[in-house]
């Protein structure tokens, strides 16, 4: 049988402010439990939320991003819930009226180009961390991250595959980067997806029953997850089993997906509007403001790279996926260095390297300026491609090198001098007569044989498209 | 001595006739002397109290006074003072020690006032009767076998037996105004957002507004001074230019239209008490003000109301008492859930638990439109009543209570018959208007309260109102006997 999936995606994306979503408290991450839990984290009798401006910037940067209505009204609403690490026993969150309204983000999955809806942004705080079993029988509470604001982004159900929920949360982890709002380590938490599946049959439009996948933190158990998931759901309908809505969790040890308790999906959480803060009124003006700050998106610059510079539509794509990519290829540009080559360059060769050793571009041992230099021989014909891998493998870990230092060390340069070159055919033109008379007798195929022999006459060194032309003149005489 | 003036204790504190130290002795000794009897003060702290007083003294002998400098006031325990313990009335604080100060409370330390003890309250402000205190009830000075009204009804005790010439109260339904009226002394809420809330613990957020609760408009009018501005820390705080509550006090109320809104002189009103209030609205007239009769038609559905709309925003406020981090935790549990349910189920008295359910009950899934909702819309429709009264008339004027103080225990076992006691009160915090209780006259003995509601930001206004009345008449001078 034929199935459908659905998945759609609610991702929490921890923003970049310098204090919590509702107090002057730190947001930093990793220091002693409860340093950054001031009375207002720990929900003292008598302390009052104050809305953090700088996470509202953050929510209309990303509305703007993604093409999306922002309200100029919104309102917070208390999500009221009993648990230790929630210390108010309610989340300020955003419920009826959220920041951002109807939007979208273009993804490519498996090469093609795909429009995924997004519903809402909004504003809320996060709760604390519980560790069970700090001490024996008893859990310790760490309110450091309680009230660290988050923007939750929700989508339609649009993705229909593992690989376009993964390119999805590749794109909109990328975009809040790039815009400036989340640091994305996704490690620490700053950006983290659930995930809505469900499958149907191919000949219904009924949605199926689906299953949430809480707090994914990498695109690798995003993944895992699903896959696992969708086969799951599968195999259970085709066994006549029945799919219960449900709040699961992933192992990444064991690959699979587990339902938690189901007590605690039978949570209302009497949502009403937060009477201690007022609504969130945004002016155009402000929106404005904000647009004029904020950098060229990442589709944008890839038309642009396409349309003003010649890049292929895979290269633009590629090289805008990252934005500290894009920043290392318009250092090339700005160097004035070929930018066809330039991207061929970053997207091979310094790519498969940087992978190879699990190192940042931002941080990669052969800077732009290198590079520059690198492909500049290339282009002036000082060397060919071959040795200029040569080159950037040698100079890889010699930070003290120049390029120049390299080709000489290694003996790279090309002959470019017509007179050497000359010297060169007429050499290996004489001792290969054969050749050139099967040549003159329409064998094809000898005319390149005669160029490998000059080439390894010059023990590679020749520049191959002089060497070329010089050849045909010769022979053809 | 009892009955001077806050400007005139001030001038005393000025001229060195008495220190502050000896001020807040004298009032300790009271204090002392009536609390048992009273149980007005939760907390009293002699060496607090006269730490402060001597700062005071400190200040005055710098020349640094302002009016309030070296004045004692009683605080409702619903502020957070840092150092002191802060209850709010509930065994869930009862050891409580606040690590910071509510703006109020910072406000008067500002000043150099001096926190002469924590009053008595019911539990979270929650009652009329000041019954449902874990500290146990209240006691109206005027007779102790009857309630001094609530929920601030320490501050009124300890203001109409002379235990303090002033005190803060906190109105949320008409908790400064209704035990104003059974105690007979002055008391005013201001329009919501005009004091901070911050520090002062929530019952109910979009209601709750701290006010003065003394003997007279005069003696309020100092303490609105000190009371209000805006606070960043609130996001309701209103945004607001400084202003002078005593500079209007003795303006002429020559014309002034007064509407009397018939809705609050039907059934429900004690016929006494209604006679007290028609010989005020005269002496009114005789001041020169002018009557209008004016209609607030959805009053009657202000109990309702509020009976959604408190219970839904105290059921949410009230969930950070989880015997986690703070306050009571019950001693024996097997495991998170029992210790929740143990914690609050000996934390929170039967008043507290009831409204809690009820807010729990109207905001849960399925009963929020028919209940909350509707509230919230029902809710504008009373404002709207006041809004078009007030192109009519100046002031709005009635009774602050249905009827004088009652008997301790005559309403505990049946909460409907003590909610209808905020009957004339509601309406107005449900609006965010200003309101006030000053003395009217007496029924048997007990006070009775005049009603003054107000536009909003007219509280210079109303205490102009208030204070004309108070230059003509005496009862907010008149104190219950074995106190004066």
């Amino acid at each position: 049988m034929d199935w459908d999936i659905v998945i759609g995606i609610e991702t929490h994306v921890q923003l970049k402010t310098k204090s919590k979503q509702f107090s002057g408290a730190s947001i930093a991450y990793g220091n002693e439990p409860n340093s950054q839990a001031c009375l207002v984290s720990l929900a003292y009798p008598g302390v009052l939320p104050v809305l953090n401006h700088e996470a509202v910037n953050c929510a209309i940067k990303l509305g703007l991003a993604i093409n999306a209505k922002i309200a100029s009204r919104s309102i917070f609403a208390r999500k009221n819930y009993f648990y230790p690490d929630l210390p108010k026993g309610y989340q300020i969150s955003q419920m009826e009226l959220p920041i951002v309204g109807p939007g979208h983000l273009s993804i490519n999955a498996n090469g093609k180009n795909k429009n995924v809806r997004i519903l809402r942004a909004h504003l809320e705080e996060d709760a604390g961390k519980s560790s069970h079993g700090v001490s024996q029988g008893k859990t310790g509470i760490d309110l450091n991250r309680a009230g660290t604001p988050l923007l939750e982004i929700v989508t339609e159900p649009d993705m229909n595959s593992a690989e376009e929920a993964v390119a999805y949360a590749k794109k909109l982890h990328e975009l809040v980067q790039w815009i400036g709002i989340c640091d994305g380590n996704m490690q620490e938490g700053s950006f983290r997806c659930d995930i809505n599946v469900s499958v149907k049959k191919k000949d219904t439009d009924v949605l199926g029953t689906r299953r949430e996948i809480k707090n994914l933190n990498s695109f690798k158990f995003i993944k895992q997850a699903v896959d696992y998931e969708v086969n799951w759901q599968i195999e259970t309908l085709e066994d006549g089993g029945k799919i219960d809505q449900a709040t699961i969790l992933f192992n990444p040890e064991t690959g699979e997906t587990k339902a938690m308790r189901s007590k605690e999906e039978a949570n209302d959480y009497r949502y009403f509007p937060d009477p201690d803060l007022l609504p969130l009124l945004v002016s155009q003006e402000k929106i404005d403001e904000i647009k004029k700050s904020m950098p060229k998106l990442p589709d944008e610059i890839q038309e642009s790279f396409q349309k003003e510079l010649g890049l292929s539509e895979y290269d633009a794509s590629e090289i805008t996926a990252n934005s500290d990519v894009t920043k290392y290829f318009l250092a090339l540009v700005d160097l004035k260095v070929n930018p066809k080559l330039s991207a061929n360059w970053i997207l091979g060769n310094l790519y498969s390297r940087l992978n190879e050793e699990d190192i940042d571009i931002n941080k990669s041992p052969i800077d732009t300026k290198r590079l520059a230099e690198l492909i500049n021989r290339i282009e002036d014909a000082t060397i060919s491609n071959n040795a200029a891998k040569k080159v950037f493998d040698f100079i890889w870990d010699k930070s003290s090198i120049t390029v120049d230092q390299a080709i000489d060390e290694l003996g790279l340069k090309q002959i470019s001098d017509t007179v050497e070159i000359d010297l060169l055919i007429d050499e290996v033109l004489k001792n290969n007569q054969q050749m050139v008379e099967e040549y003159h007798s329409g064998k094809e195929k000898a005319f390149n044989a005669l160029v490998g022999q000059i080439m390894k006459a010059s023990k590679g060194k020749a520049n191959p498209s002089q060497v070329n032309e010089i050849l045909k003149q010769k022979i053809a005489k | 001595m009892l009955n001077l003036s806050l400007q005139s204790l001030s001038s005393h504190l000025e001229k060195k006739t008495f220190s502050s130290v000896e001020l807040a002795q004298f009032y300790l000794e009271r204090i002392k002397h009536h609390n048992p009897s009273l149980n007005a003060f939760i907390t009293i702290d002699e060496e607090r109290s006269l730490l402060m007083a001597r700062n005071a003294d400190e200040l005055i002998a710098k020349g640094q006074k302002s009016p309030l400098t070296g004045i004692p006031i009683a605080q409702k325990d619903i502020f957070c003072s840092q150092g002191w313990t802060t209850t709010c009335g509930s065994k869930m604080l009862e050891n409580f020690i606040a690590p910071y100060d509510a703006m109020v409370i910072e406000k008067f330390n500002e000043v150099g006032a001096v926190n002469i003890g924590k009053t008595n309250m019911d539990e979270f402000a929650m009652g009329s009767s000041n019954e449902t205190s874990y500290f146990g009830p209240v006691k109206n000075p005027w007779n102790l076998d009857l309630v001094p009204g609530g929920s601030s009804g320490g501050s009124a005790a300890a203001i109409a037996a002379r235990l303090a010439p002033a005190a803060t109260g906190t109105d949320t339904g008409g908790s400064i105004r209704q035990p104003a009226s059974l105690c007979g002394f002055t008391g005013l809420k201001p329009t919501y957002g005009l004091v901070s809330r911050y520090g002062m613990i929530a019952f109910a957020s979009s209601l709750d507004q701290a006010g003065p609760m003394a003997i007279s408009a005069e003696d309020c009018s100092l303490m609105m001074n000190v009371m209000t501005g805006h606070d960043q820390r609130d996001s309701t705080s209103i945004q607001r230019d400084k202003e002078d509550y005593g500079s209007k006090l003795n303006s002429s109320i020559k014309g002034l239209k007064i509407g009397i809104p018939k809705e609050f002189f039907r059934e429900g009103l004690d016929p006494s008490v209604q006679a007290v209030i028609d010989s005020a609205i005269d002496e009114y007239k005789k001041l020169g003000a002018e009557i209008i009769e004016i209609s607030l038609p959805n009053n009657h559905l202000a109990i309702p109301v509020y009976y959604v709309i408190a219970p839904a925003e105290a059921s949410s406020n009230l969930s950070r008492y989880d015997g986690v981090r703070y306050g009571y935790r019950t001693k024996e549990y097997d495991d998170l859930m029992d210790m929740y349910f143990k914690t609050r189920q000996e934390g929170f008295g039967d008043e507290v638990k009831r409204r809690i359910l009820i807010g729990t009950y109207v905001l849960s899934a399925g009963y929020y439109d028919a209940y909350y909702l509707k509230a919230q819309k029902i809710r504008r429709l009373i404002s709207e009543d006041f809004t078009k009264a007030f192109k009519k008339c100046d002031v709005i004027m009635g009774p602050s209570a249905p009827s004088v103080a009652f008997k301790a225990g005559e309403k505990q076992d049946d909460p409907l018959a003590m909610y209808m006691q905020d009957i004339y009160t509601i309406s107005t915090n449900l609006a965010g208007l200003p309101a006030m209780s000053i003395p009217a006259g007496f029924v048997s003995h007990l006070p009775v309260g005049l009603q003054l509601i107000g536009n909003y930001f007219s509280e210079a206004k109303l205490l102009n109102i208030a204070h004309s009345f108070q230059k003509n008449t005496d009862w907010h001078l008149q104190s219950a006997k074995g106190y004066e």
